[in-house]
């Protein structure tokens, strides 16, 4: 069987999933060191559910990471700071440039280390693209109908091809490649969430896309377990089940603002401008067509059930945030009773 | 529960439907009798005296509750009040299941089957026969004949496999990519439950025990000419048998008479369809000559036939990758539906009358 940790690193400690793992890390006293790096340092709330686990502030895309590797004898890497958030990173070209240049500065200092004997990537399911030629839910496997066209799903792409030519240069090393769902949940930061904080959030008229969620705790338990462990392979990670977008809405109590799909960039472009979310073109064509994963393979041979259904974890979401429901759903049931008094006060047709 | 739900609702149709219904039942076995009766229906159009004893008959039954007609009255509607807004208040609070293909059992019991039920029971007249032959549960594959420029027989049918087999069955149908690029349809049919033609869908809902309607033909056989009417076209690479083998569930022959009548598609402008990115840009006697009038499509009068099974689990697991054995049943199935639609056109005496 694999080995335990006893040196693990984690990139991307001072967002939520880097930091959240690095402290589940620490919190488990058979991992000797545990060590995140990340540009910026985490928030002081964060440092203190760290515990132990050191913080080392480093760029990934500096060879000063190979150092850190060597000198703390490293032998776990978690990558865990690919982004799909432009405005917590300073912009698109920076996000990509973290993603991409990052990754590649990172697995190349995995292959000249000799003591990392594990390797898991945190990848999106982003990489399938959405279009209307797509199957209902994709499997590992699924060739993407349309390449995404750009942004972070291209990034996704890009990464796991350098992990692909990394593990056939290290075939020695076990590579977990974990391709998560949208994350959602009551602490949780992304441009997802956002969308879904609005009051009046904009959808494209005509269609509904299939929305799957994954809570933000499982997760920091994936990532977990696939640190503790040799699981290599790809792997997709989704909550069970299916939310439409519309009925996501209404549960969160929004209202929607059908937008016809030419205004689609404008309206985005507003959005972003005005600090409300940032969507990249990738994750509009997403509420076009959605997108749903084939979990098989998770529960299965990875020996993971998320813990939360999509419903779930939005509905967590819901209550964790406080959102409250623009429209009171009391006033439906006041809405009934008085079409029931109308009912009752017509005069019966015998 | 679902009953106490879907009653109401259909009781403004109840009338006509029960007369309808028992019908069908009577007509399952193909031959001398149902066509007879066929010919019976024809000649009394609107049923005549037999339609309203047999009217007469089901109310009938329930004597006591006719005598205590006017004190339910008003109850019953408060009872489709109180339904109708329960059912908005799930739908405005999001408060229902949809399955990963976006399957939204509510949406399609509530709205879009009452839809569909007046043009079938009353503008086509639809009549099944061999509702015997589809399985009541676990998964089958219905292959039909396609025709009549709009998609209209296919939605025909799924009302068909809701209503008149003896317990409803929600068909699944395999659509082209083409339907869910649409900014509305493609959602529409994604909600009532239809998917991509592709294999992986179509092993996914086989094998968690749907019944699945695939129409091979596609847009060879829904956009041909009203010349070539009843003539089926090329079965697709027969990717829907080999679905069948993987799965071993039975494959249905279904032959659908009637819907090549609906749009009788004359000529096609390629140019304007090229422009609009379609297959086909139909001109039939009515459209585009008569505007928005001209999408009313013709009532002819329609039989849809469910034919013997043809079982698949007898076949070794690697049969689904034997190209042969494909091909012959691709031709077997394709036969099937061909010589029973000959079988109902020879029976059939009036496109609009039956």
């Amino acid at each position: 069987m694999s080995e335990a940790p006893s040196v693990v690193l984690v990139t991307g400690v001072s967002r939520f999933l880097g930091g959240h793992l690095a402290a589940r890390l620490a919190a488990d006293p058979s991992i000797e060191r545990v060590l995140g790096v990340d540009t910026t340092p985490p928030s002081r709330e964060m440092r203190r559910r760290m515990g132990r686990a050191e913080f080392v502030r480093v760029d990934i895309r500096n060879p000063l990471i190979g150092k850190v590797i060597s000198t703390a004898k490293v032998d776990t890497v978690v990558h865990a700071s690919l982004s799909g958030n432009p405005g917590a990173s300073g912009g698109r070209s920076m996000m990509m440039e973290m993603n991409v240049i990052g990754t590649m500065q990172l697995l190349a200092a995995c292959q000249r280390s000799e003591t990392v004997r594990r390797l898991v990537v945190k990848s999106t399911s982003a990489v399938y693209g959405a279009s209307r030629r797509d199957p209902a839910t994709f499997t590992e496997t699924t060739e993407p109908k349309a390449i995404p066209p750009g942004g972070y799903a291209k990034d996704a792409v890009e990464i796991e091809g350098y992990v692909r030519s990394f593990s056939r240069r290290r075939p020695d090393i076990p590579v977990t490649t974990l391709r998560f769902v949208n994350l959602i949940g009551p602490r949780i930061d992304t441009s997802f969430v956002r969308y879904f904080s609005l009051p009046v959030v904009p959808v494209v008229l005509g269609y509904d896309a299939r929305v799957q969620l994954l809570h933000e705790e499982d997760a920091v338990a994936v990532l977990e377990r696939a640190a503790a462990q040799d699981l290599p392979g790809v792997f997709n990670v989704g909550g069970a089940g299916v939310l439409m977008l519309s009925q996501a809405i209404r549960r969160a109590g929004r209202l929607s603002l059908p937008i016809p799909q030419p205004a689609v960039p404008l309206v985005g472009r507003f959005t972003r401008r005005a600090r409300l979310v940032d969507f990249s073109p990738e994750q509009m064509r997403l509420l076009n067509f959605g997108r749903v994963v084939d979990t098989t393979k998770l529960r299965t041979e990875f020996g993971f059930t998320p813990r939360w259904t999509t419903v779930q974890a939005f509905d967590d979401f819901v209550a964790g945030r406080n959102l409250r429901p623009v429209i009171d759903p009391a006033t439906w049931g006041k809405a009934q009773d008085a079409a029931l008094a109308v009912a009752r006060a017509l005069p019966s047709r015998a | 529960m679902p009953e106490a739900r879907v009653i109401p609702l259909r009781q403004d149709g109840g009338g006509p439907r029960q007369r309808s219904r028992p019908a069908p039942r009577r007509a399952s076995r193909p031959g001398v009798g149902s066509l007879q009766e066929r010919t019976a229906a024809a000649r009394g159009l609107g049923g005549g005296t037999d339609e309203v004893t047999d009217a007469g008959q089901t109310l009938d039954a329930p004597a006591g509750e006719l005598a205590a007609l006017p004190t339910p009255g008003p109850t019953e509607l408060e009872a489709r009040v109180a339904e109708v807004g329960e059912f908005l208040q799930r739908r405005l609070t999001g408060r229902y299941t949809v399955d990963d293909f976006g399957f939204d059992r509510d949406l399609t019991e509530h709205v879009v089957m009452p839809l569909l039920r007046p043009l079938y029971e009353k503008w086509f007249r639809v009549e099944t026969i061999g509702t015997e032959n589809v399985p009541l549960s676990g998964g089958a594959l219905l292959v039909a004949n396609h025709s009549g420029t709009l998609p209209l027989d296919a939605l025909m049918t799924t009302v068909a496999a809701h209503d008149d087999l003896p317990v409803p069955r929600h068909l699944r149908m395999l659509a082209a990519d083409l339907v869910f690029g649409l900014p509305g349809v493609g959602a529409a049919a994604r909600k009532a439950g239809h998917t991509l033609a592709c294999n992986a869908d179509a092993e996914a809902l086989l094998s968690a025990g749907e019944l699945v309607g695939v129409w091979p033909e596609g847009f060879k056989g829904i956009g041909k000419d009203f010349a070539d009417r009843y003539k089926l076209q090329r079965f697709g690479r027969g990717g829907f048998v080999s679905a069948a083998l993987r799965c071993g569930v039975p494959i249905i022959p279904c032959s659908i008479v009637g819907a090549e009548e609906i749009y009788p598609k004359i000529a096609d402008l390629g140019a304007v369809a090229r422009l609009l990115g379609v297959p086909y840009f139909p001109i039939t006697p009515t459209w585009p000559l008569l505007g928005p009038l001209g999408l009313v499509p013709l009532p002819s009068k329609w039989y849809i036939e469910f034919g013997e099974p043809i079982h698949t689990e007898s076949y070794e697991p690697g049969a689904a990758d034997d190209p042969m054995l494909v091909f012959n049943l691709t031709d077997q199935v394709r036969e099937n539906i061909q010589q029973t639609l000959y079988r109902l056109l020879a029976g059939r005496r009036n496109a609009f009358l039956g």
